[in-house]
């Protein structure tokens, strides 16, 4: 009894608890991490490719994606009853699907055949086979299954080249010449409405706009050479079962024989597929290609919001803590700040839809767009209202933080400069504000975590599925906020539960979550880098 | 205790103190000490003459915190170019009074002041002068070492900055002059863009020292300025205080009445918000007027 009594005493058996509850934590937030991490980076491993024949003879070819117990098979037999493998089969346009599933029991025989290719294609998904003629035209370059991967392999090359000019003349050019057209339009519009039109200016913007459609036909022109170009080389690829189709090459975007690559060779293409993940623009639904645009929209999203939220919080954090009569009404409206921040994120959605995007928004469009109405400008979602409203979600978190950080600011600094002449303001920009700036960027780093994440309020700001333009380009103004843009966390929801191809899409799903943490994790390491820094030079205050 | 005082005697051949009944000691030693005696006598003539010319008149002073009145009624006259020390027991106002003198006390809340303080003879409680203005007359050393977390330099310039001073030069010439001034350019001339943060501590207090300098006050206010540091730096910042009282008024706070002994000209001390005593430094601690006095100094007392 007494040694009862002293063990729980001692706290021996609260530390454990203690310890427990923080190792579950861990043990969560590490399981969490590694399975995003081992399913995202395992998409990028070139597989091998595993030819199947069936007890029936017919012949199956894929990568294993998944083997599974079959359910309640267990007999005299198979005590531990049997499995079947999940296969990705590509050539979804002569299956109609990607996936298939084999009982082990079925297998006859298991090879690896050296020879076989697989081809990532920009349409229908991945192909895997042989190729077994190559055109050039009508005009039949090479025959049979033993075709040289040289033969071919050089027109594919030269594809790319084709696509990114391809890419730019469609976006960059036409896109130049279709802003400019639009523009002389709205002009020659506004005009005709107000009544003050000359015939002259209306000449010179008829004429304008006549030189622009002249270039547009010229664009055009050279752009059904380049496609001619594109499509001239074809190759018949066969797959497992004898199946023939025939691809112009510039449907393909790489292949590749996982069978005969080494290690080393899977090793750089893992690295080439992690890259172009990075920096390719989605295909196929989203299901394929990359993931850039989100990318770009979460990140330049979150930027604009802490562009905004920064000075909006810190002031009204200034004014609350510093120059504010502490009362009443500042203990209230702290309170009103605090339950604010834990306001769930699709009111502030709802909010940013109704006030931003329809009042504020539709207001500008009537103001300064009333030429291009009814198609809104600002008055539809975008890249500006998305990140105000995340700001406005945010900015309690910043106000918070930044009261604390300026309640940490020893008195003794203030007075100290005070006492030398400065006034309240000098004293706050000079030496007060500089030394909360911690405290400033934790806030920062708080408000950037939360707003990268968000997804909700988006879907009604403006986040699409498929933005056809990056919110900075070429064009004047090079900054357009008032464009749709794309996200990693809708990109997630959209690739995993709005596809059509969802078995296809799962792999997806994986490297857009642990990209969108990637990035969460780098924009609060720059900020946490710096509030380092900071801390170090205001570090030692105190004596 | 001992330790201090060995470092004292080292560093200050000037004074030596002991326990209970400080300044006669330091009377004797300053008369057995040959080398000083001039210095002493003529430092002696000048406690005699409290009647110099007046810097800071202050005329039947109450302030109160909220309902706490924390000065009553005081009444008192700092000369120029003296250095006037406030003691007395923790809460008996010395530090309030001292930073009623550059309205330091405007910025608390609930603070009221009642009465005057002419500053050359200008009442600065008036409406129409302004505080910031005031404050670089009257410049403040703090009990709390407070270096901005920026450089020495920087530290330095500060003041003379915010009076719009933009060339480099002029700059450099007032951050060199105001660390001459607090005896600690030498130290610091190499690293004058590092961190005034890296500095020790008796280092810092000069630089603040400094940098109340750089704005070329007429007074200033030192509010226990060496309770954080340890015996030489003391001791080297009092020595600064000789030669900075021949370019301006001191008013130094002190617990310590060994120091308000060495350094000051004139002493005052406070007890419960009221100003008890205010004399030549040595009547205070020789042949003190009211008992409280005695009792203070010679430390039966609280």
């Amino acid at each position: 009894m007494k040694f009862l009594q002293r063990f729980f005493a001692s706290g021996t058996l609260f530390i454990w608890l203690a310890g427990g509850a923080l190792a579950c934590s861990l043990l969560l937030i590490g399981g969490l991490l590694t399975l995003i991490f081992i399913n995202g980076m395992g998409y990028f491993w070139p597989k091998d490719l595993v030819q199947l024949t069936l007890k029936d003879d017919t012949r199956v070819l894929g990568e294993i994606v998944d083997t599974q117990r079959i359910p309640e098979t267990v007999t005299a037999d198979f005590p531990d009853g049997q499995s079947r493998i999940q296969l990705k089969v590509g050539n979804r346009d002569v299956y109609g699907l990607d996936f298939q599933w084999v009982d082990e029991a079925d297998i006859a025989q298991r090879t690896w055949p050296q020879d076989v290719i697989a081809f990532e294609r920009r349409e229908w998904g991945n192909f895997y086979g042989w190729v077994t003629e190559v055109w050039d035209g009508e005009t039949r370059l090479a025959q049979g299954r033993d075709i040289g991967w040289d033969v071919w392999y050089p027109f594919l090359e030269q594809t790319e080249a084709l696509h990114q000019n391809i890419h730019h003349i469609e976006r960059d050019v036409i896109g130049a010449i279709n802003a400019d057209m639009e523009r002389a339009r709205l002009n020659l519009k506004v005009l005709e409405s107000k009544g003050e039109i000359s015939q002259d200016s209306a000449d010179i913007l008829q004429r304008e706009i006549q030189q622009r459609e002249a270039a547009y036909q010229e664009q055009i022109e050279r752009l059904v050479g380049l496609y001619e170009r594109l499509n001239r080389y074809r190759v018949t690829l066969v797959d497992v079962t004898g199946e023939e189709k025939t691809f112009p090459v510039g449907g393909l975007v790489k292949a590749w024989r996982p069978n005969a690559m080494s290690v080393w060779d899977k090793t750089l293409m893992y690295v080439e597929n992690f890259w172009n993940v990075l920096t390719d623009e989605p295909r196929e639904a989203n299901t394929e290609g990359g993931i850039f645009p989100a990318i770009f929209g979460t990140v330049m999203m979150v930027l604009v919001m802490s562009v905004v939220v920064v000075p909006f919080g810190v002031l009204a954090a200034v004014y609350l803590k510093e120059y504010a009569k502490q009362g009443l009404l500042t203990r209230m409206i702290r309170i009103a700040v605090n339950n604010l921040a834990g306001v769930p994120s699709i009111v502030f959605g709802v909010f940013g839809l109704g006030f931003f995007v329809y009042a504020v928004g539709g207001t500008i469009d009537q103001l300064l767009f009333s030429a291009s109405l009814p198609n809104p400008t600002f008055g539809t979602g975008g890249m500006l209202w998305a990140s105000l409203t995340l700001a406005l979600m945010t900015v309690p978190v910043v106000i918070v933080a930044t009261e604390e950080g300026l309640s940490a600011v020893p008195r003794e600094y203030r007075e100290g400069s005070l006492g030398l002449g400065a006034t309240k303001f000098e004293s706050l920009i000079r030496v007060v504000l500089p030394c909360a700036m911690p405290g400033i960027l934790t806030g920062l780093i708080l408000a950037v975590s939360r707003a990268t994440g968000e997804v909700a309020p988006l879907m009604l700001t403006g986040v699409v599925k498929l933005a056809p333009a990056l919110p900075v380009d070429n064009q004047f103004p090079f900054l357009h906020l008032d464009r749709k843009f794309m996200h990693l966390g809708f990109h997630i929801y959209d690739v995993g539960f709005q596809s059509p191809n969802v078995e296809a899409a799962k792999p997806m799903v994986y490297v857009t979550t642990l990209v969108l943490v990637l990035v969460v994790l780098l924009l609060n390491m720059t900020a946490i880098a710096l509030r380092t820094r900071m801390r170090k030079r205001y570090a030692g205050a105190s004596v | 205790m001992e330790m201090e005082q060995n470092f004292l005697e080292q560093s200050i051949p000037l004074v030596k103190t002991s326990g209970a009944k400080p300044l006669r000691l330091v009377v004797e030693t300053r008369q057995t000490d040959p080398m000083k005696k001039t210095f002493v006598e003529s430092e002696m003539a000048q406690h005699s003459s409290t009647d110099g010319p007046a810097k800071i008149v202050i005329q039947d002073m109450n302030f109160y915190y909220g309902n706490v009145q924390a000065l009553k009624c005081v009444n008192m006259t700092v000369p120029a170019n003296k250095v006037t020390a406030f003691i007395g027991p923790s809460g008996c106002g010395k530090s309030t009074l001292l930073r009623c003198l550059n309205r330091l006390n405007d910025l608390v809340d609930g603070a009221r002041v009642e009465g005057t303080i002419l500053l050359d003879e200008e009442n600065i409680y008036r409406p129409e002068v302004d505080a910031t203005d005031l404050r670089t007359r009257v410049g403040m050393v703090f009990q709390k070492i407070n270096p901005f977390p920026k450089t020495v330099w920087q530290n330095v310039a500060y003041g003379p900055q915010l009076q719009k001073i933009r060339k480099r030069a002029i700059l450099d010439e007032i951050v060199e002059t105001s660390l001459q001034g607090a005896g600690l350019w030498d130290e610091v001339k190499d690293r004058l863009h590092a961190s005034a943060l890296g500095l020790s501590g008796g280092q810092q207090q000069r630089l603040c020292i400094a940098r109340a300098l750089a704005v070329n006050p007429e007074v200033l206010l030192m509010d226990e300025p060496c309770s954080a540091l340890d015996p030489i730096s003391t001791g080297r910042i009092e020595e600064l205080l000789h030669t900075l009282k021949e370019r301006l008024t001191v008013v130094i706070v002190t617990h310590n009445m060994q120091q308000a002994a060495r350094v000051s000209d004139l002493t005052g001390f406070f007890l419960l918000g009221e100003l008890i005593e205010f004399d030549d430094t040595k009547k205070i601690f020789t042949n003190p007027g009211d008992s409280r006095t005695e009792d203070y100094v010679t430390g039966r007392f609280g």
